[in-house]
């Protein structure tokens, strides 16, 4: 197990820079996740750590090791993959395997791994077949099942839920969060998926165009972020994004969050009309339309029977309100 | 309902025009097959009649048997087409796998540069050809036919297999990386089992006009050891007379070969195709 240092990493393909200038430490054993927009990097960025793509400045070190010239074989890590990428042609048995006979272990110590995986996810009854006769899940089970027999350093998880529905997707990311808490590895995870990140993750990285925007637990990026970009991506629904000067605030805008807005048919701060409702059983999500914030989220517990186009009333709880300057960043 | 009506309606035409198409491609191979089996006379009369007791005769593989070294022929045909195919496959598909896998500065010209042989027809450079071969030493060898051939076939290898080779699944072979594959393995036994079908298809288009073509191994190697059986057959087309039935008899003995290699890859096609719809 290690911790992984990335200083001062950049990527360019041609003339695009892609990733520019990433400093980041993931401690030993810890969950990291990667988030941010479609494009902004995340893949790059692990396929970088990987060996997959080379680094164009700036050193990769694992376990007090700089391998940023390394060949992905070499660098003692695991990668499972948003399309599996299971060797169609071998059994589940010989794709979890093949690491580690590449690496010329002992077939003894071999045996004993695959076996160890295939209990830990449950695959023992598919072990002879062949990843076409699998289910999808079950498939990335095996991707998983692959990386841990090779007891890498470092797994690398590149959107391994998103080619699976929704259930599943539930199942497994506990499955994943189990593996992290068992094995005590340490663990580097892209996703676009809010829930995956805030469950999962120990320290979420979110990333921007190449760069990154914060660094924090989910619940220090949730009550704590540096701006309205890291406000506005972590928590769903999105932050509200208010005129600070419509409501006598500080700086330019002010930012709420959905559960931090009261609402009401009788008296408020902002007055507003309902524009859509959306019931989920346990919550209720409000859209109002107000002057001159525009569409503000409202999330209320339990069931509310508002209608559409009637006038209401939003009061912002002040003391969990967010202030930003015109450049987007957090006034304190 | 009209709806299905209208479905089994236009498979209907489908299946008339193919059909029709499969008649009117495969008439000229029925004629030559049926005639080689009859009597010089009978061919003349009625060459859409089939063979039958009357006009019955064997002259044409007779005389195909025992005249010119026939077998020798077929085998020389057999050599030239199976170490081409076999060298414009491996080589097609490595330059393929090189052009679609790696960036490298001028990956995009070499790719253009390697498919420019599309357009230009080799026959061309027929005459710097033969002062090659003539100064390599190579005429009247199978070898020079193997070389031009592989060189024939290869644009067209690579500009299909490249396209191909793009679709493949970068993370399967990232995870063959990880798992500490060579780029030779992650070569052979990740991405070429995937583009089996297009490697069958470049096959047929490759084998065909190597099988059939009188042009080169008449210029490069015209000699009694390297005839090809095109080449072979042609001894029986003569200026004046032409033997009829020998002819045919070649044709229709040279149509085999072919046949059962083109069965073995267009297996491969369809076994291609339906086992990535499983997927
Ligand atoms: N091989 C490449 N050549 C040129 N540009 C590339 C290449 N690979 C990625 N890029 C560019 O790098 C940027 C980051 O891509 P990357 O795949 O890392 O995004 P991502 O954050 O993983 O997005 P997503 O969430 O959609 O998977 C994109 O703008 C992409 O166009
Ligand atoms: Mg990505």
């Amino acid at each position: 197990m290690g911790a992984l240092t990335l200083s001062k990493v950049t990527k360019s393909f041609g003339k695009t820079e892609v990733i520019k200038g990433v400093d980041l430490h993931v401690g030993e054993g810890e969950f990291c996740v990667f988030v941010g927009p479609s494009g902004c990097g995340k893949s790059t960025l692990l396929r970088m750590i990987a060996g997959l793509e080379d680094v164009t400045s700036g050193t990769v070190t694992l376990d007090s090791r700089e391998i940023t010239d390394e060949a992905p074989a070499k660098r003692e890590i695991a990668m499972v993959f948003q399309t599996y990428a299971l060797y169609p042609h071998l059994t589940v048995r010989d794709n979890m395997s093949l690491a580690l006979k590449q690496a010329g272990e002992p077939k003894a110590k071999i045996d004993q791994a695959t076996a160890r995986a295939a209990a830990m996810l449950a695959l023992e009854p598919y072990l002879d077949r062949r990843p076409a006769e699998l289910s999808g899940g079950q498939r990335q089970r095996v991707a998983i099942g692959r990386a841990i027999v090779r007891t890498p350093k470092l797994f690398l998880f590149d959107e391994p839920l998103s080619n699976l529905d929704a259930a599943l997707r539930v199942q497994t990311r506990i499955e994943i969060a189990r593996l992290h808490r068992e094995l005590g590895a340490t663990m580097v995870y892209v996703t676009h998926d809010q829930v995956e990140a805030m469950t999962l993750a120990d320290k979420i990285v979110v990333l921007r165009a190449g760069i990154v925007e914060q660094v924090g637990s989910p619940m220090e990026l949730y009550n704590n972020p540096a701006n309205t970009f890291v406000a506005g991506f972590i928590g769903s629904p999105q932050m509200n994004f208010l005129k600070s000067a419509a409501l006598g605030q500080r700086g330019e805008t002010t930012g709420i969050r959905p559960e931090h807005l009261t609402l009401s048919r009788e008296a408020g701060t902002i007055p507003g009309t309902v524009s859509h409702v959306e019931k989920l059983g346990g919550e209720t999500l409000v859209y109002v339309r107000t002057e001159p914030h525009g569409l503000l989220t409202v999330r209320l517990f339990g069931e509310h029977n508002y209608t559409v186009d009637e006038p209401v009333h939003l009061t912002a709880d002040a003391t969990r309100a967010f202030h930003f300057d015109a450049a987007g960043q957090r006034l304190r | 309902m009209a709806k299905t009506r209208s479905h089994a309606g236009r498979s209907i035409a489908a299946h008339a025009i193919l059909i029709t198409y499969t008649l009117i491609a495969l008439f000229p191979v029925f004629v030559i097959v049926i005639n080689s089996f009859k009597s010089r006379r009978a061919i003349f009369a009625e060459p859409l009649m089939p063979p039958l007791p009357g006009n019955w005769d064997l002259v044409g593989y007779q005389t195909v048997l025992k005249q010119g070294d026939f077998f020798l022929y077929f085998q020389n045909s057999m050599i030239v087409t199976v170490a081409s195919l076999f060298f414009v496959l491996l080589f097609g598909a490595m330059a393929a796998f090189a052009l679609s896998e790696y960036r490298f500065r001028g990956n995009l010209l070499m790719g253009l540069y390697l498919a420019l042989g599309i357009m230009i027809p080799i026959r061309l450079g027929t005459v710097a050809i033969l002062e090659m071969m003539v100064s390599a030493g190579l005429v009247n060898t199978l070898t020079a036919l193997i070389l031009v051939y592989t060189a024939q076939g290869l644009p067209l290898a690579v500009f299909i297999l490249s396209e191909f080779m793009r679709s493949v699944s970068d993370d399967l072979k990232n995870a063959g990386r990880i798992d500490g594959l060579s780029e030779y393995r992650i070569f052979f036994t990740l991405v070429l089992p995937l583009v089996r079908p297009a490697m069958a298809t470049v096959a047929v288009f490759t084998m065909i006009p190597i099988w059939n073509d009188l042009w080169f191994p008449l210029i490069l190697a015209p000699s009694e050891g390297t005839k090809t059986i095109t080449l072979g057959s042609q001894v029986f087309i003569g200026q004046f007379v032409t033997n009829w039935n020998a002819v045919l008899a070649a044709l229709s003995l040279a149509i085999v070969p072919v046949l059962v290699l083109y069965l073995i890859f267009s297996r491969q096609l369809i076994r291609g195709i339906t086992a990535g719809a499983v997927k």
